[in-house]
């Protein structure tokens, strides 16, 4: 960028024409007929770039090597923008398109349990097999939710990542921008060794991950994929889900304690302090919502916000102060739970070498990490449930899209920013991850506790 | 309703057996070739130094106080958050005392320093 000004000191005789500002990317084209070739620089100096009308693109192009000309495209003409906005048209039309074909799932669902129905009635079985059966199967969908999720999420994050920096991350596996990466790491860690140090805690160690790892599929039964899909329509769904999510908490703990390294251990109580802390605010958020939908059931909350205010869906974010400040300390506080970039001091890479999972390896390592994304995923679910009318469409009109399209569109868009978040914002320092919790959020959300007493006082 | 919590016990069971079968399943498959220095303690990747019976700050239990206070909190909350519509007035105005109290209890452990990290 520097260079054509170092050229105007050199060449003091030479005419604005032949130095190129900065800013010539910006320049008319008119202007391109005017450039002549530039006169030989002094003898010492390396010859610069020559400025060319670049014809396709219809601009004045530095073909300098320490400015890529490729910044200076239009996204538009090039031919990968263009074929890459076209797969993803063409993804979205047929994802809405399924979901319009398909409808709701709910639908299918009843059709299904009619027809385990017949089948046991008609081998003379016991009723409650039916109920059984059909228990069996939702609880092995919600499982293979959480598993599916960390193979989808974990893709995800590594391309999400490597665009926003510049790369192109996994490409070959598999094929099509190495789909099956995931897929692959998960069969090399599953037949991994495992090392268990000597100085570790045998049984804590191997149990550590199980107890991270089990409470977020449990905690997945009362999340509803929709209307009327949720694997237990639980009354309390908000209590059972938070008090599920903070079980992982004590298997943190458990990790770094038993792999007998100092900084695991620093790295476990560092996430102890840091999870239960933000757990709090987490809670408190919530309760505007609770207190505007009148219960816990999720359900019965995202149903609560059906409906248009001209043209702009009831949903809680919409909320005049409230809505936007319970729903940014919610993300903000989920991300904290979930260990991730901004609030990853447990697992600060430059002073605690990985955190509490510096010990593990191989299969153990790998489920700490279904458990992390499972969280992203729950938190994403909880979002677009709360605050973002669950299933209900964001427009009026729309009454063909059906509502697990709607909140599986509204839980990645959530995952998304999720991932944006942890790729773009730099770490805090310890003391100021645990100021902005009990300084800030912690207060904030007591105060639009009260915002929302007010609202419903003089409503 | 039953049928609901039907359903949380057995996904318990079975996300207790998800985890205790992965983690065998690849302690059948895995190769194990262990030696002294492989199974010492990474820690930064140079020989660890002394033992984790390390004595740790008293901030972590301070927090972990504060938190089980807040978060028992929370447990009252939620119900009065549940039946605030119905109740109206007197009930959000418990609760705003309720809510007072419990700031102050905050802000006396923000005077006290308690809040501090360092």
């Amino acid at each position: 960028m520097s260079e054509p000004a170092k050229e105007k000191e050199a060449v003091p005789a030479a005419t604005p024409a032949n130095v190129v500002p900065a800013g010539a990317a910006a320049a008319p084209a008119a202007a391109a007929g005017t450039v002549a070739p530039k006169p030989a620089p002094k003898a010492a100096a390396k010859p610069l770039p020559t400025p060319v009308f670049n014809e396709r693109h219809g601009k004045l192009i530095l073909n300098s090597r320490y400015w890529p000309t490729e910044l200076w495209k239009s996204p538009w003409s090039l031919p990968s923008y263009r074929k890459g906005a076209l797969v993803l048209f063409g993804l979205i039309a047929g994802i809405l398109l399924t979901g319009a074909a398909v409808g709701e799932l709910s639908r299918w669902a009843d059709k299904l349990y009619a027809l385990i129905a017949a089948f046991v009635a008609a081998r003379h079985w016991p009723a409650v097999t039916t109920d059984a059966v059909w228990d069996l199967i939702k609880i092995l969908i919600v499982l293979h939710v959480v598993l599916i999720n960390g193979l989808w999420a974990i893709w995800w994050e590594r391309k999400i990542s490597a665009h926003i920096q510049s790369r192109v991350g996994p490409t070959y596996a598999g094929g099509w921008h190495g789909w099956a990466q995931t897929l692959l790491d998960g069969v090399k860690l599953l037949l991994k060794e495992d090392i268990t140090p000597t100085a570790a805690d045998k049984w804590v160690h191997a149990l550590a991950p199980a107890i991270v790892v089990a409470p977020v599929i449990i905690a997945f039964a009362p999340v509803t994929f929709g209307k009327q899909l949720a694997a237990a329509n639980l009354d309390m769904g908000v209590l059972y889900i938070f008090a599920f999510a903070g079980i992982s908490v004590i298997g943190v703990i458990m990790a770094g304690w038993a792999s007998g390294n100092k900084y695991s251990l620093l790295g476990g109580l560092r996430a102890s302090a840091q999870l239960v802390s933000y757990e709090l605010p987490r809670g408190f958020s919530i309760v505007p919502v609770l207190m505007f939908a009148g219960s816990l059931n999720l359900s019965t909350i995202a149903d609560a916000q059906a409906g248009y205010w001209h043209g702009l869906p009831r949903w809680f974010i919409f909320y005049p102060v409230i809505g936007p400040l319970a729903f940014v300390i919610f993300l903000i506080a989920s991300v904290a739970e979930t260990n991730r970039t901004p609030f990853d001091i447990p697992e600060a890479e430059s002073e605690l070498v990985s955190g509490f999972h510096t010990e593990y390896s191989g299969m153990k390592w790998s489920i700490f990490f279904l458990a992390e994304y499972g969280y992203v995923l729950l938190a994403s679910f909880l979002l677009a449930t709360f605050f973002l009318g669950g299933g209900a469409s964001p427009f009026a009109f729309d009454h063909v899209i059906p509502s697990w399209i709607w909140m599986l569109g509204k839980a990645m868009l959530m995952m998304f920013t999720f991932l944006w978040i942890r790729w773009t914002f730099p770490r805090l320092r310890a003391d100021q991850l645990m100021d902005f919790n009990w300084k800030f959020l912690l207060p904030w959300s007591f105060a639009n506790i009260a915002f929302a007493g007010l609202f419903l006082l003089f409503r | 309703m039953m049928s609901a919590f039907a359903v949380v016990y057995a996904l318990t069971l079975v996300a207790v057996l998800f985890a205790a079968v992965t983690l065998i399943a690849a302690k059948l498959l895995r190769p194990r070739v262990e030696y002294a220095r492989k199974l010492s303690t990474y820690e930064c990747g140079i020989p660890a130094v002394g033992t984790t019976e390390v004595k740790l700050n008293i901030r972590f239990y301070v927090f972990a106080l504060l938190f089980v206070l807040f978060d028992v909190e929370t447990l009252y909350v939620y119900p009065w958050a549940v039946t605030a519509k119905s109740l109206g007035t007197p009930a959000i105005a418990e609760m705003g005392v309720f809510l007072a109290i419990l700031f102050i209890g905050l802000a006396y452990a923000w005077a006290k320093g308690a809040l501090q990290w360092e």
